[in-house]
């Protein structure tokens, strides 16, 4: 049973020169203690499917189709203050900008003490304080520091801070969102190496989204590449390095600098992500394919079979689509 | 390419374009009232604290470090936006410390700068032909028709086609990819032969990258340009540099061309920086090498060497007595006690 | 224009206000046309005559046609207004710009008088200038202007502390601009729109400010036809049940002011960078 299962996932923006489909029949499903990679760059519409995900979807946004379910619960259909105990105690969210989360006039402890406080109403305070000590141990930072305030920790501690209140009630599921793209790389590495030991002492999902294929493909058990609003491919991350199949996905490798090879030669992709409001007719990426044929620039590639594990929205590789639906079970 | 002008580029690539000797650049520290009061002496920020390097004409030499090392304001003093506090900087041979007024702007002709926010570096009340054009106006090279007919072929050059549908356009109606071009077109268009590069892909999408890149490189060929590349991304410094100095805290702690000192880096610094950095692929089982606590403040900068307190090799001199930048094998530069 | 309506309820409340501007100014320009009698003669009428078929808006306590001032008593007030503007703009513009660019003891000497200035009340400051300087329109608007150059000073000299600041401005050095060239072409350019919300704003101010003056006396000569002088003599006569003298050209006066004012909000929410998405 997957602990996570989004199903022909569709999210509109209206704006007043029409609405931007930001994600357009994403379907795919996590089970407890995978980690799964969201790849794409600006405006692939990553983020707002994993703000989806705690049914956060940025104003003026909407869910127009699909389903999100939490172990089985549809949590579209929930009523919002049951939304809100999902929130936190099933899945949390770690925002990329540590400092704007934060409440700059509360001490660290303070921030953990509520929080569990309302979600738990029945902690006493020396109960929530003890978990808050040993959150914080969890992460590395010295138990004496509960009492201190935002801005005397760096960057990279708020960073730590806004993981311990995502962990702190024990979630299922974590998003993390860009979580490291303000850090510099050794800081950057400390993080993802916290994320990754947390994630194994609590036994939780993780959802990582990033522009940067290197961290996803060095950090995930699966990955989905985004590009404008479609999933074009899904595999593992192995599979996805071994034997990526969408022109997009090999053109993203190729123009990613490796540090272990010498004389890397980066190929780039030519042109750029399309505007929103008027995407490409068909396959999104056929303007910038070398591949395109006649059938990319009319009709949208369904998604399909390569491989065990493995999906892509191309037509190199057939005509004929599957239903995601019936992979799960497998 | 004929013998003649073979030679005449290898005459050319040993020449030093750029050199700098002890440079350093403080930032007094804004003090509040009270503080004023009770504290005679000034604190400074150390952004660059003591550097040496030197460019050969036709080089890519990268500066890379983690924020707040001084590789951007080691740049600005270069071309220089900022003044130094003290050290020389010399270009083709000149010292041009002092230089200002006229002078220095005849010398920005041949030296520019392009930034790494494309969407900051350029007015967005002045359309792309007056922003490109505008050095050519300022130091009087061209007007009207003629200087129409220089920015169109710039941007033809930096791959902005066809050139005519751009020109007329104001920032705000360009992507990201797209502005950076502009400012790139905007700095070769005086024909530079030094160009100080501030991190110009960081902002950019990965799958363009590349291509602004390449676009850079090519301009090594073409113009003969030389660049003093700025970035925190050591992949990509892998990928274009000739040489490479790592900074920590306003100091270089290593140096040398990019082939060993990315084989064989030797200051703990470097080892721990590359061995964080991540690499494309799943299967490979990486050993990182753990640095103790962060960067500490550029105000309080620590006794002896400024990276032992993080340094898992330490030793009772590291704290005492600062390394200097000593030649290890030809060309490969390291600041560290254990090299010796 | 279908560009502005295309902004949201800001192009809208633009729209509306420059409707009502330009009326008033119109109306004013073609008054002398239109009036069906000399504003200024007496005793075409009745004294104090309630709104009737022959005179639509009554007439005032000299027995002058109510109508025809309120279509001639635009004309002091806007010239005022715009020459108070002209001379804010044309002195508080230069004066932000230079001392916020250079900067040091010169900005800081501008900062402290104009700080000054501001920390006044401004109808005070009005009054007293424009007792000192006597009747008459150039002075009511000199007195005006003193008020507001601070506004233009403060906002402009904001502005250019943090454009300064800014890549672009940097990028201008490093392609070697002079100074006064980075000033122009990059610096201003990006002050203007703030500037056009204050000069809009400042608009309604300089009218109020304006009818406050004459309405203590401080204005035009009398026989000149103008709302706030028909305030001063009408308010007298509001006990006896004349209503309509001042009513009229009270009514004037906002719809004069909230045109501008209109505009001034509408363009600071379409400018406001901020704002824009």
């Amino acid at each position: 049973m997957p602990l996570l299962e989004v199903g022909s996932l569709t999210i509109d923006y209206p704006t007043s020169r029409g609405a931007i489909r930001a994600v357009e029949d994403i379907s795919f499903s996590l089970k407890k203690g995978e980690t799964l990679g969201l790849a794409g760059e600006s405006g692939s519409g990553k983020s707002t499917l994993g703000l989806s995900i705690i049914r956060l979807v940025p104003y003026p946004g909407v869910i127009v189709k699909g389903h999100i379910k939490i172990d089985e619960t549809d949590i579209l259909k929930l009523p919002e203050d049951e939304m809100r105990f999902i929130r936190g105690r099933k899945a949390a969210y770690i925002f990329q900008d540590p400092m704007t989360s934060l409440n700059p006039v509360k001490r660290i402890g303070a921030h953990f003490i509520e929080l569990i406080r309302t979600h738990e109403p029945n902690t006493g305070k020396e109960e929530a304080f003890e978990r808050t000590k040993t959150v914080v141990k969890n992460l590395g930072i010295l138990s004496e520091r509960i009492n201190d305030y935002p801005h005397q920790f760096s960057g990279g501690m708020r960073q730590r801070i806004m993981i311990g209140l995502a962990i702190a009630l024990n979630p299922d599921l974590v998003i993390a969102d860009e979580p490291t793209t303000a850090l510099d790389v050794i800081v950057q590495a400390k993080i993802l190496d916290l994320l990754e030991s947390l994630r194994k002492v609590y036994g939780m999902a993780l959802i990582l989204i990033s522009h940067d294929l290197s961290i996803i493909l060095e950090r995930c058990d699966k990955i989905i590449i985004m590009y404008a609003g479609h999933m074009l491919e899904y595999a593992t991350s192995i599979e996805m390095h071994r034997n990526p199949k969408h022109p997009y996905t090999q053109g993203l490798l190729q123009s990613i600098p490796n540090i272990e090879l010498s004389d890397q030669k980066l190929v780039a992709i030519p042109g750029s992500p399309p505007d929103m409001l008027n995407p490409p007719k068909g396959c999104r990426f056929w303007p910038r394919c070398s591949y395109a044929k006649k059938i990319c620039r009319v009709k949208e590639p369904p998604l399909i079979k390569v491989g065990r594990n493995h999906f892509v929205r191309c037509f190199l590789y057939g005509k004929k689509g599957v239903h995601v639906e019936r992979n799960r079970k497998s | 390419m004929s013998d003649a002008s073979c030679m005449a580029k290898k005459v050319f690539m040993l020449s030093e374009i750029v050199k700098v000797e002890h440079l350093k650049k403080y930032f007094p520290v804004q003090k509040s009232f009270l503080e004023q009061l009770f504290t005679r002496e000034l604190s400074y920020v150390k952004a660059v604290d003591d550097v040496a390097f030197s460019i050969r004409s036709g080089e890519i030499f990268t500066l890379a470090g983690e924020s707040g090392c001084g590789k951007t304001t080691t740049g600005r003093v270069i071309v220089k936006l900022l003044e130094p506090t003290s050290g020389k900087i010399y270009f083709n041979g000149a010292d041009i410390t002092k230089l200002k007024g006229e002078k220095l702007r005849l010398l920005r002709r041949k030296m520019q700068i392009i930034f790494q926010d494309p969407y900051a570096s350029l007015n967005p009340r002045m359309k792309i032909i007056d922003a490109v054009g505008h050095p050519l106006e300022i130091h009087g090279l061209a007007k009207g028709e003629e200087k129409k007919k220089k920015v169109l072929e710039v941007l033809e050059k930096v791959g902005l086609t066809p050139p005519e549908q751009f020109i007329n356009l104001y920032p705000h109606q360009l992507s990201g990819g797209q502005r950076q071009r502009v400012a790139l077109a905007r700095s070769i268009i005086l024909k530079p032969e030094f160009m100080v590069a501030d991190e110009p892909v960081s902002m950019i999408d990965v799958s363009l990258r590349s291509s602004i890149i390449d676009l850079m490189l090519s301009f090594r060929k073409e113009l003969g340009l030389t660049y003093l590349f700025i970035t925190h991304d050591l992949a990509v410094a892998k990928y274009i540099s000739d040489k490479i100095a790592i900074m920590y805290l306003g100091k270089i702690v290593e140096m040398g061309h990019k082939e060993p000192l990315f084989w064989n880096p030797m200051h703990p610094y470097t080892q721990a920086l590359l061995s964080a950095i991540p690499v494309p692929n799943p299967e490979r089982e990486r050993k990182r090498i753990e640095l103790a606590g962060e960067v500490p403040s550029a105000i309080d900068i620590p006794t002896g060497c400024r990276f032992h307190p993080r340094c898992p090799y330490r030793t009772d001199k590291c704290s005492k007595e600062e390394p200097q930048l000593i030649e290890v094998e030809k060309g490969h530069f390291v600041a560290c006690h254990l090299m010796k | 224009m279908t560009s502005l309506t295309k902004k949201g309820p800001s192009g809208w409340i633009v729209i509306l206000g420059t409707i009502i501007v330009s009326a008033l100014v119109i109306m004013t320009a073609i008054a002398p046309w239109i009036a069906p009698h000399d504003p200024a003669k007496t005793r075409v009428g009745p004294i104090r005559e309630p709104p009737s078929p022959q005179f639509p808006m009554g007439t005032t306590h000299l027995g002058q046609d109510m109508l025809s001032r309120i279509l001639c008593g635009g004309s002091i007030m806007l010239q005022v207004s715009t020459l108070s503007v002209l001379v804010c703009f044309l002195i508080g513009v230069p004066l932000g710009l230079f001392s916020s660019y250079v900067g040091g003891v010169f900005d800081r000497a501008c900062s402290l008088v104009i700080d000054a200035v501001y920390a006044f009340p401004g109808l005070v400051i009005a009054i007293a200038i424009s007792a000192m300087l006597g009747r008459g329109v150039v002075n009511m608007a000199l007195s005006i202007a003193v008020v507001y150059i601070p506004s233009y000073f403060r906002v402009v000299r904001s502005q250019v502390l943090s454009i300064k600041e800014l890549t672009y401005v940097e990028a201008a050095r490093g392609i070697g601009a002079k100074w006064y060239t980075i000033l122009f072409r990059y610096v201003f350019p990006n002050v203007i729109p703030s500037i056009v919300v204050v000069a809009t704003i400042n608009f309604a101010d300089a009218i109020l400010t304006a009818a406050g003056l004459t309405f203590i006396g401080l204005g035009v000569e009398i026989h000149i036809p103008d709302w706030g002088r028909d305030l001063t003599s009408g308010w007298q006569y509001l006990s006896s049940g004349a209503w309509w003298i001042i009513a009229f050209p009270g009514i004037m006066i906002i719809l004069l002011a909230l045109g501008f004012t209109l505009i001034g909000e509408g363009l600071s929410e379409l400018l406001n960078p901020k704002l824009q998405r």
